[in-house]
């Protein structure tokens, strides 16, 4: 397997040797995880997760807990397989053709990631939020009832005003468009877009939130809204978030993984991971030598 | 004919190259120096030399029978002329056969001379017109290398050459549209001169059958056209019943469940119906599904007529299943993958996100492509003609035998008539309702559709 990899990710190397000497001097063959992996009594925990989009292998023998009540940061290059990861979790992966995930993952004793398992309760139970906020083309009222009307999770309509407007609330939007619950959610910014997809996530009340760079967008006042909201979900829930800000993995995050080029470099407690990185390469990320 | 054309293009391409030459060393073999890449030279030369005299030699062609038509009834003797307008045209054309020599029988003196004087001015005309295809390239060509030189915009020129050859290539288009609405106008408003237009569009009989002789019986002619309305609608209804469940419903299965392989494989075939010549499904409705329906509705006891509407109305449906369907599958596969991904995300099942996100989205450009295939069905000739009939019945039932506008502008033109008897200028008023009432179908379909693409952009 190895052979395959090496020769796969030949042309990969050189194609990468004018970015950075940091890329061109990567190993190519699978790197050894820097730090502990494993919790204590883990939500969901990852064993020997391979991704491979036809021939291409996007993730590498990944081993990775998720605690209860944490909130994990996903840091890394772009490219290195963050949104792959973060999907394979709720089986989004299954949607995209020619799209392979081998490995376990583990979900209240379960592998979730065999095919006998019906993706659409796990899929209700892990909320996500999209790198690229996808608002469906109704109204604002409608996106964020969307899952609490699929789901029947409220008897009435009083209800369900109650959860849209908690849910607006949560995610900072409510006081922009409580006048204009009618309109269509892709007439929204995308900011505001943004908090709309967070909305429409958090109104099934997930156990676990899955957000792909969920401030991408924001400014730092909405920016702080969400992640005070993080911060109140962790309560409760269980939280894999993908970023791209340093400062924001710092304020957020329980634990911190860094990835490279498919690899999981790093992982530890976000404090120990930021002052004292174990991998070079992970230095060099957060210390914003590359990346 | 075709060897001066082929000639001018000779020379249109010598010219290319000559005048690609003439910008090389124009610019001293510095490329940067011109204004405009050598190949555009090169064509500014060819156009010139070539376009001027094919215009001449079209123009030329289709004027020079008239002409010299008139240049030899003009020399015609007197007493001919005198004879009045009918007696020209008959001896031009006796002139014209003798000419082309299938002429039967001894003609006179007068014709042979002037068959002679016939062919005296088409050799003229010929050697006239190879020597000006021969020279006006030559001159032009001449002309349009002179320009040449390294700050000349030839590049602008060509391309407004080129812009101008679109538009013309639109007008035709656009002209021959006009050109048959108007025709079929005013042939209609002359239509409407012996039927008023109310008894026309309210009236409800339909028997166009006016007395060709005075003295012809039981020929009135009843004018009311709400029976073929009423039959056209019938028939499309049916159609569009057929089409529009299993249009989509393949369509949704093909663009959501169905796996690559399977997809590569029926989509073509499913395409392959809008294939079929309609004479085919014509025959099929008429041989195979209508006495079908027949035994099978006197199996049941019912009284169906052997050219039911329901025949014609199925088979028609049938038809239209890949319009509906490919056009539904175009814009249910316009719908991002990210509506998909986000319905999917918050743990919807396959079919409830068919439901909700994709269905509605897609929803506009749905109902833009049954409008298209409504009009469609509409107008849709030979299947009708095949299968419904011609009796004019005003009825909704689908097991009696109906007729449609269609089938009436044919039945109306087939056959010896008199051009501007009512019966035959009603196939014109028919025309136009029909024409007005697909145009109006269509602009409301584009404009839906249109609307839609707007959507996600
Ligand atoms: N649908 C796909 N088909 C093929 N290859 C893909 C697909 N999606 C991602 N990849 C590849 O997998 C690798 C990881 O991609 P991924 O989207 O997970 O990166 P990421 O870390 O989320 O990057 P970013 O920070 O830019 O969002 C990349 O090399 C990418 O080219
Ligand atoms: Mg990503």
């Amino acid at each position: 397997m190895y052979e395959s990899e090496a020769k796969l990710a030949e042309p990969n190397a050189t194609m990468r040797s004018g970015v950075g000497n940091v890329r061109a001097t990567v190993p190519r063959e699978h790197r050894q995880t820097v730090g502990n992996t494993r919790v204590d009594n883990p939500r969901i925990r990852c064993n020997k997760l391979n991704v491979y989009y036809g021939d291409t292998h996007a993730i590498h023998d990944i081993n990775l807990d998720v605690g209860n009540n944490e909130i994990l940061a996903l840091i890394g290059p772009s490219g290195c397989g963050k949104t792959t990861f973060l999907r394979c979790m709720n089986r989004m992966n299954d949607t995209i053709p020619g799209c392979r995930v081998e490995g376990e993952i583990i979900v209240d004793k379960q592998n979730v990631n065999s095919p006998e398992v019906d993706v659409v309760p796990l899929r209700a139970r892990m909320g996500m939020v999209f790198q690229k906020p996808n608002p469906f083309p109704k109204s604002i009222y409608e996106n964020v009832a969307f899952g609490p009307r699929i789901h029947g999770l409220t008897a009435n309509k009083a209800e369900l005003d109650e959860v849209v407007e908690t849910s607006l609330v949560k995610a900072g939007l409510w006081d922009e468009v409580k006048e204009r619950l009618d309109q269509p959610g892709t007439g929204l910014s995308g900011g505001q877009q943004q908090r709309l997809c967070i909305a429409r996530a958090i109104a099934v009340q997930p156990e676990v939130i899955l957000m792909d760079e969920p401030c991408s967008a924001l400014d730092p006042i909405a920016t702080a809204v969400i992640e005070n909201l993080m911060v109140e979900l962790r309560q409760n829930f269980t939280i894999c978030i993908v970023t791209h800000s340093m400062q924001q993995a710092a304020r957020v995050s329980n634990r911190t993984a860094f990835f490279h080029l498919g690899d999981l470099i790093e992982v530890g407690e976000t404090n120990e991971l930021f002052i004292r990185p174990g991998h070079q390469l992970t230095e060099d990320y957060i210390t914003g030598r590359f990346g | 004919m075709l060897s001066l054309v082929l000639v001018l293009l000779l020379f249109s391409s010598i010219a290319y190259y000559v005048g690609r030459r003439r910008a090389f060393s124009a610019a001293g073999g510095q490329i940067r120096q011109l204004h405009s890449l050598p190949g555009y030279n090169g064509l500014y030369v060819a156009l010139w030399c070539g376009l001027p005299a094919l215009l001449v030699l079209l123009a030329w062609l289709s004027l020079e029978g008239a002409i010299i038509d008139n240049l030899v009834v003009a020399a015609l003797p007197r007493d001919i002329i005198e004879q009045g307008a009918e007696r020209v045209t008959l001896v031009l054309n006796e002139i014209q056969n003798v000419v082309s020599g299938t002429i039967y029988g001894e003609p006179d003196a007068t014709v042979l001379a002037a068959a002679e004087h016939y062919r005296q001015l088409k050799s003229i005309s010929h050697g006239a017109l190879i020597g000006l295809t021969l020279v006006l390239p030559l001159a032009a060509g001449a002309y349009a290398l002179r320009k040449i030189n390294p700050r000349f915009e030839a590049r602008n020129a060509v391309e407004g050459v080129i812009t101008g050859l679109l538009l013309t290539s639109s007008t035709i288009a656009v002209l021959t549209t006009v050109g048959i609405v108007l025709s079929v106008l005013f042939e209609s408003l002359r239509f409407f001169q012996s039927v008023p237009i109310t008894e026309f569009l309210f009236g409800l009989e339909w028997s166009p059958q006016t007395a060709i002789r005075e003295d012809q019986v039981g020929s009135s002619g009843a004018f009311g056209a709400v029976p073929l309305f009423a039959g056209t609608m019938l028939i499309a209804l049916i159609a569009m019943l057929v089409a529009v469940p299993i249009g989509l419903m393949s369509a949704i299965y093909l663009s959501e469940y169905a796996n690559v392989r399977f997809r590569a494989v029926a989509k073509p075939l499913l395409e392959i119906l809008a294939g079929v010549p309609t004479v085919v499904y014509g025959f099929f409705a008429a041989l195979t599904v209508a006495p079908f329906i027949r035994d099978a509705g006197g199996l049941l006891g019912l009284d169906v007529a052997s050219e039911s509407a329901l025949a014609a109305g199925l088979v028609m449906g049938i038809m239209i299943i890949p319009f509906v369907s490919s056009l539904s599958d175009d814009v249910i596969n316009a719908v991002p993958q990210a509506m998909r991904d986000g319905s999917y995300g918050i743990g919807a099942t396959r079919s409830e996100t068919i439901k909700r996100v994709i269905i509605p989205a897609a929803l506009p450009g749905i109902v833009g492509g049954i409008l298209l295939a409504v009009s469609r069905a509409i107008g849709e000739t030979m299947i009708v003609v095949m299968a419904a009939g011609l009796a004019a019945n005003l009825t909704a039932n689908p097991l009696e035998a109906v007729t449609t506008v269609t089938v009436q502008i044919v039945t109306l033109l087939v056959g010896d008539q008199e051009f501007d008897s009512p019966k035959t200028l009603a196939a014109f008023a028919l025309g136009l309702v029909l024409f007005v009432v697909t145009l109006f179908l269509n602009v409301i379909a584009l404009y839906i559709v249109r609307k839609y693409r707007e959507q996600y952009e």
